[in-house]
């Protein structure tokens, strides 16, 4: 019996599994990865009341958040990595423009145990980390307890389910059995730990291709809602084997994110006027897109799971 | 901003505040420690470690990585794809934070938009004009303050960044001093170790308290304490930050040769 595909396009996937005030989790694997086209789409569909949740979101929490999508962010970071600061953000936070914004500050050892006592099924799970700290007074979700095994004061961090995970990724096959290599970060917890998962693939491969290395296989496919073949889908982000980071692309957007008129145009310009992925990468060019390309690869060698 | 070291009649090679930052930070990593990098100076610092003083260092990123042998690459982010190919580990944020945790990373580092006299930092909320600013956060910050044996912070050396007391403690110092850290749960043998400025270098007393332990070539003490936030102590055997030698500004500019983070 050959299970149903659940390949679909982004478009779909985003208008079934993520309506408004989801909880979605975003950037899961740092820097590496970030699901840009998927974000997009949500702005393209108009979502609202989202909450954002990720540990360093790199530049696309900012532009949900300029594009008015969003109302919470659960996260340790917010801002554009190799910029500074994420405008947008300040400006939601700082003034409502363009709408209220709600921020529950974690660090990135507490939003990473959040994920994994969700994934884990325990209401929470504890740490020493942000004792001491004003995130801890603040972060309702952040409480001190008295260890019942030793004489210490903890910190119990309770479990975060969100609605959806949103996760690019190397490859996978037509039931969301994903391969994931490079930076992992929170994406393995994070994906066990939402009620739906979309992978962004790619590639689409056959599933021998993902038995062959069932080690690599960090999302099984059984957890998995949709699949969808984006290559590209994470600029300027970078997928390792696949596309570097586009360095200009975040530098760019720090300066035109700077005033809210340019950002809008900016938002105009690569997301509201842009119908898809595909349009996208054209709009980038040929000389950007070529420019991003592995230049050498650099494969493992193969394991050897004979018996 | 450059500047020339005389020394022993010897005028040696000319360097800026930023490369002489990275020569005192990666003096900070001794052989064999494990070392939580961060990015910008701090990742420059490690590399310069590893190629002079500290071979046998290892590099854990709060992405999952584990490197011994850093990419010789410029990396603007700790996940740019040269960080990835040559790592020693690709596991999970967890897997080095449970590293952490355990007391088993030597020193971290760190950068600040504000720091107190007791060593805590704000990377939270900034202030100009009486307006406040959201800054982007703790990111690993507050776990490597809290966890990490040691932690050293970089920043430039003004009035408005060093301060009596932050508006915001992402990641705590030494709290109000004394033995706040371990009141409030934190590892004993936790907390802020050096605090390297663009003018000097700050150490900690047994109170917890913040004292100039060095100032950089050309700078006087006077020019410190005009721009420290509160009354800032004075080590009875100041000395003179050791400018960077041929070797680690040989590391830096190899791997910075358009000077992107040695500005």
């Amino acid at each position: 019996m050959t299970a149903e595909s659940k390949v679909t396009s982004m478009r779909e996937a985003i208008a079934l599994h993520v309506p408004s005030g989801s909880m979605i989790l975003l950037g899961a694997q740092l820097e590496q990865m970030i699901p840009f086209a998927a974000g997009h789409e949500l702005i393209r569909q108009g979502r609202r009341d989202l909450t954002l949740v990720g540990p360093i979101s790199d530049i696309l929490f900012d532009q949900m958040i300029g594009a008015g999508c969003v109302s919470r962010v659960m996260a340790a970071w917010v801002g554009n990595v190799s910029a500074g600061v994420g405008y947008c953000y300040r400006r939601a936070v700082e003034r409502n423009i363009p709408r209220r914004l709600e921020v529950v500050d974690y660090s990135n050892l507490t939003i990473a145990l959040a994920l994994h006592a969700g994934a884990m099924g325990v209401p929470f799970l504890p740490t020493y980390a942000t004792l001491g700290s004003d995130l801890l007074k603040r972060n309702g979700n952040l409480r001190e307890f008295s260890s019942p095994v030793s004489e210490e004061t903890l910190v119990a961090v309770r479990a975060l389910r969100p609605d959806v995970a949103i996760l690019h990724v190397q490859r996978a096959d037509a039931q969301g059995n994903a391969h994931m290599w490079g930076s992992l970060g929170v994406a393995v917890d994070g994906a066990r730990a939402s009620q739906k998962i979309i992978i962004v693939a790619e590639e689409i491969v056959e599933p021998a291709i993902i038995s062959s290395d069932p080690n690599r296989t960090l999302i099984p496919g059984f957890l998995v809602s949709a699949v969808v073949h984006e290559p590209g889908g994470a600029h300027p982000s970078p997928v390792q084997g696949y596309g570097g980071r586009d360095h200009a692309f975040f530098r760019e957007y720090h300066e035109r994110s700077r005033r809210v008129e340019d950002f809008e145009e900016w938002l105009s310009h690569w997301v509201l006027q842009v119908t898809d992925r595909r349009d996208y990468w054209k709009q980038l060019g040929a000389a950007r897109t070529d420019a991003l390309a592995v230049k050498e690869h650099a494969f493992s060698a193969p394991a050897d799971f004979g018996y | 901003m450059t500047h020339r070291s005389e020394t022993n009649n010897s005028i040696t090679r000319s360097y800026n505040f930023s490369e002489l930052m990275v020569a005192a930070a990666a003096r900070e990593i001794r052989d064999g420690e494990v070392v939580f990098v961060g990015m910008r100076l701090p990742m420059l610092a490690f590399l310069v470690a590893r190629r002079t003083h500290a071979p046998r260092a290892v590099g854990l990123f709060e992405n999952g990585i584990i490197r011994e042998t850093p990419s010789t690459k410029l990396l603007y982010t700790m996940g740019d794809p040269p960080n990835i190919l040559g790592a020693t580990q690709c596991g999970q944020m967890l897997d080095v934070m449970g590293l952490l945790q355990q007391g088993r990373v030597d020193v971290g580092f760190l950068g600040a938009a504000e720091i107190d006299r007791f060593g805590n930092l704000n990377t939270t909320w900034g202030h100009r004009d009486n307006e406040m600013q959201r800054l982007p956060g703790s990111g690993g910050a507050c776990d490597i303050a809290c966890l990490a044996r040691r932690t050293v912070v970089l920043l430039a050396h003004d009035r408005g960044r060093l301060t009596d007391r932050v508006a915001h403690i992402t990641s705590p110092g030494f709290g109000t001093g004394g033995d706040w850290r371990r009141s409030h749960g934190l590892p004993p043998a936790s907390g802020p170790s050096a605090v390297i400025t663009t003018l000097g270098v700050l150490r900690f007393g047994h109170d917890g308290e913040a004292y100039l332990a060095s100032v950089h070539p050309g700078i006087s003490v006077e020019e410190v304490l005009a721009n420290t936030g509160w009354a800032l102590r004075v080590a009875e055997e100041l000395i003179e930050t050791k400018p960077p030698a041929e070797a680690e500004l040989n590391v830096m500019r190899e791997l910075d040769p358009n000077h992107f983070w040695t500005r």
